[in-house]
């Protein structure tokens, strides 16, 4: 069933769900929602299971014209939204009907937020995800970024008899200064006397920051004498940071599957949400954690999405 | 002299992946390693193991850190190890890959004949004459990183790399040589093309090889270019 149509299409909206994890030997990215947090909220909140392909956002928010009744739910990054020119709240679930109009402006704080509907968005599972992978042009929208007048549809889902809000002490506060928990590794070894300089320095998020990485600019990482600066290519995950010739460390995101540079370290999953919602201009610290730590912050990230839901679900 | 490792090498690449290192060369006796290693665990792919991605030294598993520890998985390993001799690598397939060489399809072979002092017809005879093993493949969907190209025709990159390379270039950069199988910017001396779809989504297997096959370039005709790509339609 038709839901909604693209009157402008914001900077850069893509449909996204968790990702694509079949293929990665195959060179095809994992993509998905690059903010698996707010991603997951956006979902609760309009009902829908785990894993349910919505619309991501990124900076500039788009104006979508409503075809169908629906409840919608705008999570992530703070943008002003109206509905037929009215302010509407995020992170709460909002029913809009035919001929309604959404407008989502630019983000004043955070990047990227994620638009659920009821039920999902309604395209073909490519290689076993909705993802748009733009450097395959496969899944979502034809594999692009929406454009003007496109219609999207949704599947069948069942509206909520009550809305559902967030409580505010969930809600994420994306501050201009970010802390990256990071993990030693793969290749700390290269960098014995960087290893300082790099947990212990601030780096400025740069404009050059997509989802396929984010580079970074600050007092330079240099590998010890001896070792060289490329590796034999191998497999890459998002948040292993890379450090090529010029010492600029870059987070590696979900577009990207193999690379070729040492990586000193690798930010932790929990807080791969931090990077997704950061813009050019932050500042950035990496903090070391051990691994038992960060799959400690795993296992509370999990308990606590499981805490929201049951919150959530008892508003059916 | 080998570069195998005696004992597996685990690295930490975050709280979800692992890079299991077998070697710490490009060495056909490392990769068929990796490659073991791979279709063994592929086999039952055990609780907790989200991917198995083979490279050319080492392999890197993506875990769910809720159901298995990396400690979980060196044990598995090192249970699978033993079980290595069980398990009949098969003999690599033999991938045909038709190329279109040289005119309007490969601007820059005579690049590469001229800095090898070559005939283009020597550098397409040289280059068909080799079975490639792909050791690993990432980059683009589909994109092989191949051994085994003949020293007679290494070349430079380009000084510039080009913008935009049609999906199905075929390329030589320094000692690699390889395929472009969607478009994409790149730097490599273009020599020719193939009028097969290397990534075609929509089909139910949408690549034509994996790690471990062998790429075996085919010389066409311009005629039998067209007549394959009309079969393999957009």
């Amino acid at each position: 069933m038709v839901v909604l149509r693209v009157i402008s299409p914001g900077s850069f909206t893509t449909v996204q769900d968790r990702g694509r994890y079949s293929f990665i030997d195959r060179g095809v990215p994992p993509s998905g929602a690059l903010d698996l947090f707010a991603y997951g909220i956006a979902n609760l909140l309009v009902g829908n299971p785990a894993g349910t392909a919505v619309l991501e956002i990124t900076m500039m928010g788009p104006a979508l014209e409503v075809l169908g009744e629906a409840d919608v739910a705008l999570a992530g990054a703070d943008m002003a939204v109206t509905v037929n020119r009215q302010p509407v709240p995020m992170w709460e679930t909002v029913r809009v009907k035919k001929g309604d109009v959404i407008r989502i402006r630019q983000a004043k704080s955070g990047c990227r937020s994620y638009l659920a509907v009821t039920g999902g968005i309604d395209v073909p599972i490519v290689m076993g995800s909705r993802a748009t992978c733009v450097k395959a042009k496969i899944g979502g929208v034809e594999g692009r970024p929406l454009r003007k007048d496109d219609v999207l549809a949704r599947f069948p889902g069942e509206l909520l008899a009550k809305p559902r809000t967030l409580p505010a002490n969930f809600i994420p506060a994306y501050s201009p200064d970010i802390a990256l928990r990071a993990v030693a590794g793969p290749q700390e070894e290269a960098f014995r006397s960087g290893l300082e300089i790099f947990f212990g320095s601030i780096y400025e998020v740069t404009p050059e920051a997509d989802r396929m990485g984010c580079r970074l600019q600050g007092p330079p990482v240099h590998h010890d004498e001896g070792f060289p600066q490329s590796i034999i290519s191998e497999p890459t995950v998002p948040g292993n940071v890379q450090l090529p010739a010029d010492g600029q460390p870059i987070i590696l995101l979900v577009e990207q599957t193999t690379g070729g540079y040492t990586k000193i370290a690798t930010v932790i999953s929990t807080d791969l949400s931090k990077i997704a919602q950061s813009v050019p201009g932050n500042q950035v610290r990496f903090q070391e954690v051990t691994l038992a730590e960060a799959h400690r912050l795993c296992r509370t990230q999990a308990l606590l999405l499981r805490q929201i839901e049951a919150q959530l679900s008892t508003n059916r | 002299m080998s570069h195998l490792f005696d004992k597996p090498r685990i690295r930490i690449s975050g709280d979800r992946a692992v890079l299991v290192e077998y070697g710490d060369a490009i060495e056909p006796a490392v990769n068929e390693k990796v490659r073991a290693m791979a279709a063994l665990l592929k086999k039952g792919l055990p609780d907790g193991i989200d991917a198995v991605i083979p490279a050319y030294r080492n392999l890197s598993l993506i875990y769910d850190p809720l159901v298995t520890s990396p400690e979980k998985l060196l044990s598995l390993l090192q249970g699978l190890e033993a079980r290595l001799h069980e398990i009949e690598i098969p003999a690599p397939r033999i991938v045909e890959i038709p190329v279109l060489y040289g005119g309007e399809f490969g601007p820059d072979i005579e690049v590469v004949a001229q800095h090898n002092g070559l005939t283009v017809e020597e550098v397409i005879a040289i280059h068909a004459a080799t079975d490639y093993p792909i050791y690993m493949i990432g980059f683009t969907p589909g994109f092989c990183y191949l051994g085994g190209l003949d020293r007679r025709i290494h070349a430079p990159r380009r000084k510039t790399p080009r913008t935009l390379l049609p999906g199905g270039s075929v390329g030589i950069a320094e000692a690699q040589t390889g395929m472009y199988p969607v478009d994409s910017p790149g730097g490599w001396q273009i020599i020719g093309r193939t009028p097969l779809r290397l990534f075609a989504p929509e089909r139910e297997n949408p690549f034509l090889y994996e790690a471990g096959d062998r790429i075996r370039f085919m010389p066409v005709t311009g005629e039998e270019y067209k007549r394959i790509r009309a079969k393999e339609g957009s």
